[in-house]
């Protein structure tokens, strides 16, 4: 006969699998929750012209555009700014240099500094773009700003993808005479591309959703027009929707819904756009 | 390939006859290898390695695993320059002249001499990108690259079977194929010599025996040098062979070192050395 598992075993299987079960639901509940309350609260308030209007003092008139088009202006400056600088680190580190206590140092640091609190970026912004370089409140450091806080992300997530090259395909374009910089160009960058652009979507849209930071280099709530330059002040949506929390009238608890619905809304459409690049990248992966 | 100091070197090189063991001349031999000793991190992987490759043969290398045979290859077209903590000690003269000389270019020497891995390792693009990929490395638009891709491919005794399909993602190809493309990449660079470790060990029977077939035919205009774990495949395909193993070094590890090299009928018939008959007959009775 085989013999059964025992009563206690049972009792524990049951009893570890309703926690893990429980667990699992207060996420989702905490989600549906919030997702709840802020589409209650700001779904009425959500229009095209809430896209198209600069902000104002009268709840009923403000609109969400200068923000909007802000966080573009700063998510143009951390696409131009940290990707190549990025990409070009991870390139360096993982086909180039020599392993070493130089690049372990490198490396060490880049990984704490992917830990450091966004708070700390602002504060480095603050001293080195915004007086250091005498940028002032400008959308250019604000941006540079948001550029160094997502640099370790890129790097860290562009070394992953080029690592995740099969070292056989690096060989193969070296053993045929490819100097390693041709290796790099013809063969690992192309196959490492999809991960690294899924790396780039998640860091340059942790950059949209950071506030911290920007307050400390500039972006002030109340700005009635959006950047006409790099030396523009400017505002950018998490900050807008934070100031409008701060306003004791109701009308602005909605204004704030809306804004958030609109921010979770191209927060989720670029991370769908990584998980669909990413998808795409395994489905044709080496054999 | 002319202009590059190894190509300069390699034209200069005379008619020097000296007679040599293996009764070659030195302006015929291919490569030279005298007193060879590679190290990982310090520690020998193998060592005291002494023998000639002869042109449009195939020289096969066999032994233990471990034995250092990759290690060996990997010297012939510098690719342990790669591998970090690898280190070269002793001569490797190709055509006469010294490869590892500070005035020789890795990446020249590399285009000189293909090489074809145990797995297949075909770039994730089309079939034609992956042969057009070496002579794209010298020029951007190599003159006539249609008509290479086509000869080399032809070659490796692909062509019929992929001509309808160049613009298909090579990985779709199997095993095999794969391989054969492989050596059709290789050939594109127009090399002197193949390095083959293990070219067929990921294959199946048939596949197996089209690489060997490829071989015999590639031998009349290519110097083959191919490490092996299949007897009957050094014994079939090869006209030379090396035979490898491991011993233990004074210092206690364990290094790779050559018992004997000569003719295949010699090491398969009638070895001089009681290790290399008992590495045949004991493993493949
Ligand atoms: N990249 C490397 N770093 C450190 N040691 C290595 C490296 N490559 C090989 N070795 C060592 O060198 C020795 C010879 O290895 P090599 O791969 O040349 O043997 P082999 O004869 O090709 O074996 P196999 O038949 O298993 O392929 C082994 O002891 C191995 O551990
Ligand atoms: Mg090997």
């Amino acid at each position: 006969m085989i013999s059964g598992t025992s009563r206690r075993e049972r009792a524990a299987e049951v009893a570890a699998h309703a926690v893990v079960a429980l667990a699992a639901l207060v996420g989702v509940a905490a989600l549906v929750a919030l997702l709840g309350t802020v589409l209650q609260d700001g779904l009425g308030r959500l229009s095209l012209d809430f896209l198209r209007d600069p902000p104002s003092r009268l709840p009923g008139r403000a609109g969400f555009a200068t923000a909007i088009l802000g966080t573009l202006w700063l998510m143009g400056i951390v696409i131009v700014a940290a990707l190549p600088v990025g990409i070009g680190a991870a390139i360096y580190l993982e086909e180039f240099a020599a392993t070493g206590r130089l690049t372990t140092l490198i490396e060490t640091n880049i990984a704490n500094l992917a830990g450091v609190p966004s708070i700390v970026y602002g504060i480095l912004g603050l001293a080195f773009f915004v007086r250091g370089l005498g940028l002032g409140f400008s959308v250019l450091a604000g941006g540079l700003t948001m550029s160094l806080l997502v640099l370790p992300v890129v790097v860290i997530a562009s070394r992953e993808a080029i690592r995740a090259v099969p070292p056989t395909i690096r060989n193969a374009a070296l053993a045929l005479g490819a100097t390693r910089w041709q290796a790099v160009r013809g063969q690992i960058l192309p196959a490492a591309l999809p991960g690294i652009l899924t790396g780039c979507i998640l860091a340059v849209s942790r950059a949209i959703g950071e506030t911290a930071p920007l307050l400390l280099v500039g972006a002030v709530a109340f700005v009635r027009f959006p950047p006409d330059g790099l030396g523009s002040r400017y505002t950018a949506m998490p900050v807008q929707i934070f100031s409008w929390i701060g306003r004791p009238q109701a009308g602005f608890r909605s204004l704030a819904a809306a804004g958030i619905i609109v921010l979770l809304a191209i927060l989720l459409l670029m991370n769908a756009a990584a998980v669909v690049v990413r998808n795409r990248y395994e489905r044709r992966r080496w054999s | 390939m002319t202009g590059s100091p190894l190509g300069a070197a390699v034209e200069q090189d005379g008619a020097m006859t000296v007679a040599t063991a293996s009764g070659l001349t030195t302006s015929e031999i291919v490569y030279r290898v005298n007193d060879l000793e590679v190290r990982y991190g310090g520690e020998p992987a193998v060592t005291d390695l002494t023998l000639d490759i002869a042109p449009r043969e195939i020289t096969a290398i066999i032994g233990p695993s471990g034995s250092g045979k990759s290690t060996f290859l990997r010297c012939l077209n510098r690719m342990n320059d790669l591998v970090s903590g690898a280190e070269v000690v002793g001569r490797v003269e190709y055509h006469g002249h010294d490869l590892y000389a500070p005035e020789v270019d890795a990446v020249e020497v590399r285009r000189r001499i293909g090489m074809v891995f145990q797995q297949p390792n075909p770039f994730p693009k089309s079939i034609y990108d992956n042969v057009a990929f070496g002579p794209r490395l010298r020029e951007r638009r190599p003159a006539g690259l249609a008509d290479r891709v086509e000869a080399a491919l032809t070659r490796a005794a692909l062509w019929d079977e992929v001509k309808d399909k160049l613009k298909s993602n090579a990985l779709s190809l199997s095993g095999g194929q794969q391989q054969r493309l492989c050596i059709a990449r290789a050939l594109a660079v127009e090399p002197d010599v193949i390095l083959m470790d293990e070219p067929a060990s990921a294959l199946d029977p048939i596949a197996t025996a089209r690489i060997e077939d490829l071989m015999a035919e590639l031998k009349r205009d290519y110097t083959i040098v191919i490490v092996t774990h299949n007897m009957q495949q050094a014994a079939r395909v090869s006209d030379r062979t090396a035979f490898l193993t491991t011993d233990v070094s004074p210092g206690g590890g364990r290094v790779g070192r050559l018992v004997e090299f000569d003719s295949t009928d010699v090491i398969f018939t009638a070895p001089s050395d009681a290790r290399t008959e008992g590495y045949i007959t004991g493993r493949y009775g």
